[in-house]
């Protein structure tokens, strides 16, 4: 995991090197400062000859200065790195995710990927810099300042060996301690926010059934038994200040007393009174690094959870990918189904689709029609190559789709999905992502194709309407048609429409239906749908069952010989015989 | 950088606000609150002084060595006493440490558990218009990020404010104790360090509030390119994508960076410039020493009961330096901690906005009951549940009269309009007898939605009356209005919980029989029996491993649960395909049996059987009448039956 992060560090690995040089210059000349403080001191005991004050005061100051730039510089470098890897982690992920398959992204759904572009990138790169800077310079704080420690006040250091272990330990045991009651915490946490989000987002229900007291006790239960669980957890973490500070003053204490009797007895030689109090000092600074190094651990744990997460997305093979010496050129448009079996999960008691079996030639309309469940969109997907068949092969222009080249079988292949988004931008830019290089009158040209033109043209701002986020300016219906100019102007051999016109009235529907006649007549059609008038001039229509084909036929045929087809044909024009007309 | 117009100023420290925090704060712990205060307060206080007892212990050191007394035993009499002293306050401190801290955790979660729950019960009795007028987004944020500021506030900032506070006080007056000029010194620097340090953090905070903004980009452009990421893969539009991609986060990168730049040279830089002060101390006491300046202190001022000069000394300068170390800290920290504090403040502000927003008034005094009738055929009040209802209407006199619940609505002359200005219906008369199902057909934007929202009072009207069994609905107690009326939305929203929890929420006290007799009215019985786990199928994510179709039968079911004389559908089959709508049209006719119903379709199989169909169009009622009328009549609604008009 962290080897597969670590390659995202890339062009940042010379700012992550300059910190940590920086971070040892700046710890060696801070465990070296107390040590001239207490010879200023000593300079100002001896008697206060000035110039002696002014020498080591300059010499201090000088160190102070070295130690300002090579701190300032670090945490320059460091900001540098941890944002520049964020970004590249940001980049890689996203670049990943461009290359997952339908499967892919259903695995993780979408929603998690976006926590874990956004709120997990942002937690691996605050611990990335605290890595760098602290993690580096603690343990090298405290190696320096103890041998510093051992340098000026001999034995009398041992006092803060003797005191490193317990307090390690005590800081250990409550990070330990403390850190299964926050996750689990946290995970509360996150599922008070769902419900919170849940009641905000159904507030019409609540007030409808008139649940608000009972939506309010069900949260003061969950939020009460929080506030318990994080009560316990804080205070165990609360006990880190006394913890610390009971090491400080035994430490003081006992230099106090024993460094004062040496300093006495050996009159000032084995410690004077300035090694002694900067003593006081390189203690303090001993402890304050444990500190620092139990921070870490429990940062460095809480942030594991969200490395393991990004690992995950970038260590997951797409499901699709390019074949070796793959096809480039998609001859025709037909389709040919051989003995197609296909289910989204592995290890399902039933696929959703069975023992398919079809041929679509090139150029024919076809329809296809069966109530929800029935495999009718699952078996559209196939021809794209939006997932793998479980066995069994799908051809288009006669060649196995898992041996074209996938932008090939997809240029040449158009698919207008169920769910229609369009992406901010203005409706121009949304529909040249069919064609890059369309000209105005092209895209004029597939929009009157698809019956849109009309409400574009009506729109003030015209083909350059800004769309909003998810296309909440645009109904659904236009949505949709703008969907279908889209996928026009791909000029795609094949083209499918999966419910496409669901929000269309059936005039229009039909004059769309019309045109792809009279101006694509060699595009190969295919129109899933839950409206017979959609489909019933087809060429052929298929009614699928239970991922099975019910029956193939042209509409008088399947009157006559599916039940299924006459039962819905019935249903939608009883009372009424509007889609005669 | 090219948006320097999105530069914000940097925000000033509003103490009312702060004050109403600490005051919220008391009110939850009048007694807890004073007493950390107080704990942090003396603790404070108490671990500033032990460097004057080191000190001493030290002068006694130096007096030992300078005359070359090396006997032990001697300045043992003189320097144990002091340990001792040091010990006792050294214990002292400790306890009250430990004491405030293990408070702070208790009362930090305790007052968050209540600012939250007070949120969410505000919440709770806003109106409709608040959620419909307010970013779900945005609200959420109150009880994520504005909530952990606050943890933030209360947790460290404010004792960390105290804290800072005291011992800068303290130190500020031993100092002026000892000597004023070399206080005096010593403030010049801090000032200078202030200077400093607001400046760097300055920049700090300005590309924060910037970085925040680049971080909000990203997340919309992921968002949108996550939840189209199917569409990208069908265009092999990828690559386009990551090109803008990475041009967000190039952005994200350099402000992120600057940021964090900021923020990390402000340690050193502090830190280092209280080491250059400690140096111009102890170079500017040599110079006093040398030139045997005089000194002023209060410790002169009082002890020589006058301005009494006395020259200054060593053991003046030497406490000095050490405690300019403290003393530069703790500025620091506080100068840090006001700048925390300002930047809580705007959670604060958002928090106590949700809490002051005016909850929805709810004046009516006409409420429902459970009755029974005696022989005479009268209304009885019972408390028992009998299944039959009553709506109990007191009347100015004093007397009360009992009219039992039959569902029977009308709207008579109702003008209605979101905002003042934009009035969005006109004239809206429906007259609905109970039994009867009466549809709304229209364009979106018609105001077919609209009308729905004023029977169950979620707005209320401009001008007209709505009049629920005779009784007009502003009389009414609105959760009682709205438990005699069942709602089933286009938009499903389920809960957590298992489906048999989804489906009780309609009537919380229904047994599972009940729930599973409704699930089976409504057509929904045949696909729960089929998940994995039945009716204790977990719906997990707003029911995210359901269909469209299928959330919808669930909310129906619930609504049928809830069993009330009236029903409103709004869209309420529209995800279920027509083959699956036919099937389960047999268990909505038997639910809709004996209900007034108001129907609201987009598809006119739905809505065709109905009594009567209102044709809405703009906010006004342009055609009423039986379907068999209406395509008589060959109006609009017959243009819409023949799919000349698109409805949308």
């Amino acid at each position: 995991m962290i080897k597969r992060l670590a390659k995202c560090v890339r062009e940042y690995k010379l700012p992550t090197i300059l910190t940590l040089i920086f971070i040892v210059l700046e710890a060696v000349i801070e465990s070296i400062i107390p040590f001239i403080t207490s010879q200023l001191v000593n300079n100002i005991k001896a008697g206060a000859v000035l110039g002696d004050i002014i020498r080591t005061g300059l010499l201090l100051a000088g160190m102070a200065i070295i130690s300002l730039c090579c701190g300032g510089a670090a945490g320059f470098t460091s900001a540098k790195a941890s944002a520049g890897f964020s970004t590249n982690l940001r980049h890689d992920l996203f670049e990943k995710i461009q290359t997952y398959s339908f499967s892919n992204i259903d695995k993780f759904s979408s929603s998690s990927l976006v926590t874990r572009l956004t709120t997990d990138v942002t937690n691996v790169q605050m611990s990335y810099m605290m890595l760098i800077r602290i993690a580096v310079r603690a343990p090298l704080m405290l190696v320096f300042s103890v041998i510093m420690a051992y340098v000026m006040g001999g034995a009398l250091a041992t006092t803060f060996v003797i005191v490193i272990p317990v307090l390690a330990f005590g800081l250990i045991l409550i990070a330990r301690k403390a850190m299964p009651a926050f996750t689990r915490v946290f995970r509360k946490y996150d599922k008070l926010n769902e419900s919170i989000e849940e009641n905000v987002r159904a507030m019409r229900v609540v007030k409808g059934f008139s649940r608000e007291e009972y939506e309010k006790a069900k949260f003061k239960t969950a939020s009460d038994d929080i506030c318990a669980d994080f009560t316990k957890a804080e205070r165990i973490v609360a006990l880190n200040a006394p913890l610390m500070q009971i090491c400080i003053y035994f430490n003081m204490a006992v230099v106090l007393i024993i460094g004062s009797r040496i300093v006495i007895t050996s009159g000032g030689s084995t410690i004077d009174i300035g090694e002694l109090s900067s003593m006081l000092t390189y203690g303090f600074q001993i402890l304050m690094q444990l500190m620092m190094l139990s921070m870490i651990y429990v940062i460095l744990t809480m942030s594991a959870e969200s490395a393991k997460r990004i690992s995950e997305v970038l260590s997951e093979v797409p499901t699709i990918q390019n074949p070796e010496n793959a096809v480039t050129e998609v001859s025709d448009g037909s389709i040919e189904f051989e003995n197609v079996y296909f289910a989204y999960t592995i290890g399902v008691r039933r696929q959703t689709l069975e023992n398919v079996n079809i041929r679509i030639g090139s150029g024919m309309t076809v329809g296809i029609l069966g109530g929800t469940g029935s495999g009718k969109s699952s078996f559209a997907r196939l021809i794209p190559r939006l997932y793998d068949v479980t066995s069994g092969t799908v051809k288009v222009g006669g060649v196995d789709v898992r041996d074209y080249d996938i932008t090939a079988l997809r240029s040449a292949v158009s698919m207008v999905l169920q769910k229609n988004l369009i992406f901010s931008g203005t409706i121009s830019e949304n529909l040249r992502w069919g064609d890059e290089n369309a000209t105005d009158d092209e895209i004029r040209a597939a929009c009157e194709l698809a019956q849109a033109d009309g409400f574009i043209s009506s729109f003030p701002d015209g083909y350059e309407t800004k769309i909003e986020q998810g296309g909440t300016n645009v109904s659904g219906g236009q949505k949709q048609r703008i969907c279908i100019a889209r996928a026009l102007l791909k000029k795609p051999k094949i083209l499918i429409l999966d419910d496409s016109t669901s929000a269309v009235d059936t005039k229009t529907d039909a004059l769309i239906r019309a045109g792809f006649d009279k101006y694509i007549p060699d595009t190969t059609r295919i129109i899933v749908a839950q409206r017979v008038s959609s489909v019933q001039n087809a060429d052929m229509i298929i009614v699928m069952d239970n991922g099975r084909i019910e029956s193939v036929g042209k509409h008088d045929e399947l009157l006559k010989s599916s039940p299924i087809y006459r039962e819905i044909y019935e249903q939608q024009t009883r009372g009424g015989d509007s889609d005669e007309q | 950088m090219s948006n320097n117009n999105t530069v914000q100023k940097k925000p000033k420290l509003d103490i009312k606000l702060l004050g109403r925090v600490v005051k919220y704060l008391v009110g939850a712990y009048p007694r807890l609150v004073p007493l950390s205060a107080v704990c942090i307060i003396v603790s404070s206080v108490v671990s500033s002084i032990p460097a004057i007892f080191m000190q001493k212990v030290f002068a006694v050191v130096n007096t030992y060595t300078e005359s070359g007394n090396f006997d032990w035993s001697g300045a043992k009499k003189e320097i144990v006493p002091m340990v001792l002293i040091l010990i006792s306050m050294y214990v002292v401190s400790l306890v009250l440490i430990a004491l405030w801290r293990q408070l702070m955790a208790y009362i930090t979660q305790g007052f968050l558990n209540k600012m939250r729950t007070q949120m969410f019960d505000g919440m709770q009795n806003l109106p409709i218009k608040y959620f419909d007028t307010h970013k779900h987004g945005d609200i959420m944020s109150y009880y994520t990020n504005d909530i952990d500021t606050l943890r933030e506030l209360v947790s460290q900032s404010l004792p960390q404010l105290l804290t800072s506070g005291v011992i800068v006080l303290t130190v500020l007056c031993i100092m002026l104790w000892y000597s004023i000029p070399m206080t005096a010194v010593i403030i010049l620097g801090v000032i200078a360090m202030v200077f400093v340090s607001k400046k760097v953090g300055g920049g700090s905070a300005k590309y924060f509030m910037r970085q925040q903004k680049a971080v909000a980009d990203t997340e919309g452009y992921v968002q949108e390119m996550m939840n189209g990421q199917k569409v990208i893969k069908v265009f092999c539009h990828e690559q386009q994508v990551k090109d803008g991609f990475d041009k967000i986060n190039g952005e994200l990168n350099k402000v992120s960076f600057r940021a964090h730049a900021y923020a990390n040279m402000l340690g050193p830089i502090i830190m280092n410039i209280g080491n250059i002060l400690y140096v111009v101390c102890a170079v500017v006491g040599g110079i006093f020493l040398t030139v045997g300046m005089t000194n002023v202190s209060f410790r002169g001022l009082i002890t020589a009961s006058g301005f009494t000069a006395v020259a200054f000394s060593i053991d003046i300068i030497v406490p000095f330096l050490n405690m300019t170390k403290q003393f530069t800290g703790n500025v620091n920290q506080l100068s840090q901690q006001v700048n925390t504090i300002t930047m809580a403040m705007a959670g604060a502000r958002r928090i106590f906005d949700l809490m002051d927003e005016k909850a929805e008034d709810d004046d009516g005094y006409v409420t429902l009951v459970n009755c029974k009738y005696d022989e005479n055929g009268n209304v009885i009040e019972t408390a028992e549940h009998t299944g039959s209802w009553a709506w109990k209407h007191p009347h100015g006199d004093g007397t009360l009269t009992y009219t039992p619940l039959r569902g029977d609505v009308t709207l008579n002359g109702v003008d209605f309009g979101y905002e003042p200005d934009k009035q969005v219906l006109h004239d809206i008369s429906v007259y609905a007898e109970p039994g009867q199902k009466v549809a709304f057909v229209g364009a979106t934007g018609a105001g077919k939605t609209t009308i729905t929202n004023l029977i169950n009072r979620f707005y209320d009207i401009a001008d007209g009356k709505i009049r629920y069994d005779g009784i007009n609905v502003n009389k009414i107690k609105k959760s009682d209005l709205r438990r005699s009326l069942g709602i089933v939305l286009q938009d499903t929203n389920l809960f957590s919980g298992t489906v048999m929890d989804n489906i009780r929420y309609g009537c919380l006290d229904a047994t599972d029989e009940q729930c599973i007799n409704a699930a089976k009215l409504a057509g929904a019985d045949g696909f729960i029996t089929l998940l994995p786990k039945g009716y204790d199928t977990e719906v997990t994510n707003n029911g995210a491993n359901l269909s469209q179709g299928q959330r919808q039968l669930i909310a129906i079911a619930r609504a049928a649960v809830a069993d009330p004389p009236v029903m409103i559908l709004d869209e309420a089959t529209s995800s279920i395909d027509t083959r699956t709508e036919a099937i389960v049209q047999r268990g909505m006719d038997k639910l809709m049996e004996g209900r007034t119903v108001f129907v609201i379709a987009h598809r006119l199989s739905t809505v065709m059987n109905s009594d009567v169909i209102m044709v809405l169009d703009h906010g006004s009622i342009i055609e009423r009448g039986s379907h068999k009328k209406l395509i008589a009549d060959k109006g609009t609604y017959y243009q819409l039956y023949t799919g000349a008009f698109e409805l949308e």
